[in-house]
C-alpha cells in the first residue's frame, strides 16, 4: 500500500532484477555446497558496490550517495527475497553508519573503500548467545595515550576475513568503538559457519594495545553512536527479513494454486485460504511499520527508535509464521532440501537473533512506556 | 510560502477563532459525538455552534463538492484541516452514516437531483440516515435479500424485515436494499432505495446487546410507499452500489479507534491495577508479554492505516484491500478490550450492566465482540482477500 516516489520505484525494480539474476537462491546453494569459507561471493560484493548500493548510507564527501534508509531497505528486501549473500548489513549498513556517526578521519579513509566494495568491515558487539548491548564485558583500559583492549566476541557477522573490525568495549562507564586490524597477533578469529550458510566469527582479543586514534569517536559520544548504528542495522535487517517473508508467502500462494489433491487445487480449501490471507494481512502491516521506521530515521524523527524496535520485533514474528506455514503447506516436499523453503527458514531465524529478537525489543518498548 | 502553507495558516487562524473551548477535548461520553438529525438534542450550545460554523464552510464534509454542501477541498487540504483540528484537540463537528456511506454512494451513483436533495442536508446535520442491508435470513450472504418492492407504477410498495440496522430508532431516512425485480438473478434483482423513516408502515425495535447497549434495531416495513424516483442509479443495480459502499464501511469501521480515542487506557489500567516490580516492569510477566505483543501490533496497524490513507488520498482505490484493514482493525480492538479487562481484573468487571457506554471497560469489552461480525465477519474478510488479492481458486 506504500506510495513510492518514482526514484524509489526505479530502485526497487532494478534491485529486484539484479538480485534475481546475479544473486539468486542458487548462488547461496553454491556457497554452501562448495563450502566457501567466506560465506559470500567476492565478485558479487564488488558488483553490488558498482550498482551504488554499498554507499547508500554514506555521505557524498566520503564516497557515498546519501540515499537514506528507506532506499537501503528496498535493496535489502530484495536481498531477503533472493537470499543474496553479501556483507551488505555488516559493512554497508552497520560499519558505514558507525563511521558516519563518528565522522572525522576514519570516515574519510574507510568510507570510500566501503562504497567501492574494496573492504569488509564487521561490527563486533555481541558476547553471548543473545544480543544484549547493555551488558558488554569487553574492556578498554586507558594506557598512556591509548588503550589496552580485551574482548571475547561472538556472532561477528562477516568477521571472518574482514579487513577491519569495529569492536565495542567499555572504558569505565563509557562505551568505546575501536577500529581493530584483525591481523594483529593479539586477535584470534575462529570461523563459525552458521545454519544459514553464512559466517559469524568468534573473536578473542587479548591485551591488544591500541592508539588513541583507533577510537572512532570520543568516549562520551560512544553510546549515542552505537545506538544510532544499531538502529540503522535493525531497520535494514527488518527489510531483509520482510523480503524472506514475502517471498515464501508468494511461493506458497502459487503452490496452492498448482498442487492438486482430491481432484482440486488445494488452494480451494478454506482451511488453507484463511491462514494465507491472515499471513498476507500481517505481512502488509509489517511492511508499513518497517517503512515508517526507515522514513523516521531519514527525517531524524523522535519516534525512530520505537518504530524500529517495533518493526524488528514484528517482522520476526511474521516471518517465522511465513516460513513455518510455507513448509507445512508445501507438505512432504516442504521438508526436503531440494525446495528452497528450508533455506529461507534458516536465514529467517538468524535474522531474528541478529541485533535483538522480539522479546529484546518488546521489553525495551514496554520499559519506555513505564511498564 | 506555498499555497498549502497559506491554507494551513488560514485554517489555523479560523479554527482558533471559531472552535469553542468546550469542543477542544477527547471523546469521553457518548453524546460528545454529534450525529445530527431531526431529533438530535444538542449536548450544549457549543456543540450546536460548532456544527453550524463548520457546516457553513462545508467542513463537515470537506472533500465533497461545494455545490452539494461540501468544502471542495483537495486531498492535501483535507489532510491539513484534520491535522489542524487534531492540533487543538477539536471534536469532530458531525459523524453520520450519511457522511460515511450514503454520501459516497450518491456522489458515485446518484442523479444530480438526488445529490442536490440529500447531500446538503447530510452536510448540515439535518437528516440522519440509517442503512437497511442485513435481514434475518441474510447475514454474510447479503445478496440474498428478501425484502420486496412491488412495482405500482409511480411507486413501490416495500414489505419485509431488516435487522442490525444501526440506530434505526433514531434515524430520519433509510437507504435500503430491496428486491424489486423478482424474476432477475440473485445479484441483479436488487435496487437501492431511499425513503423516509416517518413513512406509514415503518416500525423499529431496538436489540439489546450483551454489552447492555442497543445500537442496532430490527426494522419492519409493511407496504411502505416509496416513490419511483427514489431509486438510486438503475433498477436492479443495487448490488453494485452496495458492494461499492461496503468498502467504504470497512474503511470506516477499521478507523473507529480514531473516533473513540486510542488505546482505551490499556497501559494506564495495567500500571495502576497491577503495579511495577523492582526493575520497573509490570509485576505480571505473562500479561506484560501479551501487552507487548499487542503494543507492537498496534504500532503496525497505526503505520498501516497511515499508509492506506496516503494511498487513498493520492487517488487510489483501496478496493478489496479495505477488507484487510477491517480484519486487522477489528481483531486488534477485540484483543485490546480483552487485555483491558484482564489488566483491570475484578475492577473492570464491576458495576451494573446497564452502565454501558464509552469509558465502561466491561461494556467496551463486550461491545467489541461484535466488531468482527458487523460490516462483514472476519471470515468473510479473509475469503475476500483469498479470492480478490491472493487470487486463490474458489468454489463459486
Amino acid at each position: 500500500m506504500e506510495l513510492f516516489s518514482s526514484e524509489e520505484t526505479l530502485l526497487k525494480d532494478s534491485a529486484a532484477g539484479f538480485m534475481s539474476e546475479h544473486a539468486p537462491v542458487q548462488a547461496l546453494r553454491d556457497i554452501r555446497d562448495q563450502k566457501k569459507a567466506l560465506g559470500f561471493n567476492q565478485q558479487l560484493h564488488k558488483t553490488l558496490a558498482d550498482m551504488g548500493w554499498f554507499g547508500m548510507l554514506l555521505p557524498e564527501d566520503a564516497g557515498g550517495y546519501d540515499s537514506g534508509h528507506r532506499a537501503a531497505g528496498l535493496v535489502a528486501e530484495e536481498m531477503g527475497r533472493n537470499l543474496t549473500a553479501s556483507p551488505f548489513l555488516s559493512t554497508a549498513v552497520l560499519s558505514a553508519v558507525a563511521l558516519r556517526q563518528s565522522g572525522g578521519e576514519h570516515l574519510r579513509e574507510w568510507g570510500p573503500k566501503i562504497a567501492t566494495g574494496d573492504v569488509v568491515i564487521a561490527l563486533a558487539i555481541d558476547e553471548g548467545a543473545k544480543h544484549n548491548p547493555s551488558r558488554i564485558k569487553a574492556t578498554a583500559e586507558p594506557d598512556g595515550n591509548g588503550f589496552i583492549l580485551n574482548a571475547r566476541k561472538r556472532a561477528v557477522f562477516d568477521g571472518y576475513n574482514a579487513d577491519r573490525l569495529i569492536v565495542v568495549a567499555k572504558s569505565g562507564d563509557e562505551t568505546g568503538l575501536f577500529l581493530v586490524d584483525p591481523s594483529a597477533a593479539e586477535v584470534e578469529i575462529e570461523r563459525n559457519a552458521m545454519v544459514d550458510s553464512r559466517n559469524a566469527a568468534n573473536i578473542q582479543i587479548t591485551n591488544l594495545h591500541l592508539d588513541g586514534k583507533d577510537l572512532l569517536c570520543p568516549l562520551e559520544q560512544g553510546a549515542a553512536v552505537l545506538e544510532a548504528t544499531l538502529r540503522s542495522g535493525r531497520a535494514i535487517a527488518a527489510s531483509e527479513q520482510l523480503g524472506v517473508a514475502r517471498e515464501v508467502a508468494e511461493r506458497t500462494t502459487a503452490y496452492l494454486g498448482e498442487r492438486k489433491q482430491f481432484g482440486v487445487p488445494i488452494g480451494m480449501f478454506q482451511a488453507l485460504q484463511h491462514r494465507l490471507a491472515d499471513l498476507y494481512c500481517q505481512i502488509e502491516q509489517t511492511a508499513s511499520l518497517i517503512s515508517a521506521a526507515q522514513r523516521a530515521i531519514d527525517t531524524t524523527s523522535d519516534s525512530s527508535d520505537e518504530l524500529t524496535r517495533a518493526a524488528k520485533a514484528k517482522v520476526a514474528k511474521v516471518s517465522r509464521i511465513a516460513t513455518e506455514e510455507a513448509v507445512q503447506m508445501h507438505g512432504g516436499i516442504g521438508m526436503t532440501d531440494e525446495v528452497d523453503i528450508g533455506l529461507f527458514m534458516k536465514r529467517d531465524r538468524v535474522l531474528t537473533e541478529m541485533l535483538g529478537d522480539s522479546a529484546h525489543h518488546v521489553d525495551a518498548l514496554l520499559k519506555k512506556r513505564g511498564l | 510560502m506555498t499555497s498549502l502553507d497559506e491554507f494551513r495558516m488560514e485554517t489555523r487562524a479560523w479554527l482558533q477563532e471559531n472552535c469553542p473551548q468546550e469542543i477542544r477535548k477527547a471523546v469521553t461520553v457518548e453524546d460528545d459525538i454529534c450525529w445530527g438529525g431531526r431529533n438530535w438534542t444538542f449536548k450544549s450550545e457549543a456543540q450546536k455552534l460548532w456544527l453550524e460554523r463548520m457546516a457553513a464552510r462545508g467542513w463537515t464534509v470537506p472533500h465533497w463538492p461545494k455545490e452539494y454542501g461540501g468544502g471542495g477541498l483537495t486531498g492535501d487540504e483535507v489532510k491539513i484541516l484534520k491535522e489542524e483540528m487534531t492540533r487543538i484537540n477539536a471534536l469532530s463537528p458531525l459523524e453520520s452514516f450519511g457522511i460515511w456511506m450514503l454520501g459516497p454512494a450518491l456522489l458515485e451513483y446518484g442523479s444530480h437531483e438526488q445529490k442536490l436533495e440529500h447531500l446538503p442536508k447530510i452536510a448540515r446535520g439535518e437528516i440522519r440516515w440509517c442503512q437497511g442491508y442485513s435481514e434475518p435470513g441474510s447475514g454474510s450472504d447479503l445478496a440474498s435479500v428478501q425484502t420486496k418492492g412491488v412495482d405500482m407504477g409511480d411507486h413501490f410498495l416495500v414489505s419485509g424485515q431488516k435487522i442490525w440496522t444501526s440506530y434505526a430508532d433514531k434515524a430520519d431516512w433509510i437507504f435500503a436494499l430491496v428486491r424489486t425485480e423478482p424474476d432477475a438473478k440473485k445479484h441483479k434483482g436488487i435496487s437501492f432505495l431511499l425513503f423516509d423513516m416517518a413513512s406509514e408502515g415503518v416500525s423499529t425495535k431496538p436489540i439489546r446487546l450483551i454489552s447492555g447497549s442497543s445500537p442496532f434495531c430490527e426494522t419492519f416495513f409493511d407496504e411502505v410507499k416509496v416513490p419511483m424516483e427514489n431509486v438510486v442509479d438503475e433498477r436492479g443495480n443495487g448490488w453494485t452500489i452496495a458492494k461499492y459502499l461496503l468498502t467504504h464501511e470497512r474503511e470506516m469501521v477499521s478507523n473507529l479507534d480514531a473516533i473513540f480515542g486510542g488505546s482505551a487506557g490499556l497501559y494506564e489500567t495495567a500500571a495502576k491495577s497491577i503495579g511495577l516490580d523492582e526493575t520497573g516492569r509490570l509485576d505480571d510477566p505473562l500479561l506484560r508479554a501479551d501487552i507487548g505483543d499487542f503494543l507492537v501490533d498496534e504500532m503496525a496497524l497505526t503505520a498501516h492505516l497511515a499508509a492506506a490513507k496516503d494511498f487513498h488520498r493520492a487517488g487510489n482505490q483501496l478496493g478489496a484491500r479495505s477488507a484487510e484493514l477491517k480484519y486487522l482493525g477489528t481483531e486488534l480492538n477485540k484483543r485490546r478490550q480483552s487485555l483491558v479487562v484482564q489488566a483491570g481484573g475484578l475492577e473492570a468487571l464491576s458495576g451494573p450492566e446497564e452502565n454501558g457506554g464509552i469509558g465502561n471497560q466491561s461494556a467496551s469489552w463486550l461491545r467489541s465482540k461484535g466488531n468482527s461480525i458487523e460490516g462483514g465477519t472476519s471470515e468473510i474478510m479473509l475469503s475476500i482477500i483469498s479470492k480478490a488479492v491472493l487470487r486463490l481458486p474458489s468454489l463459486g
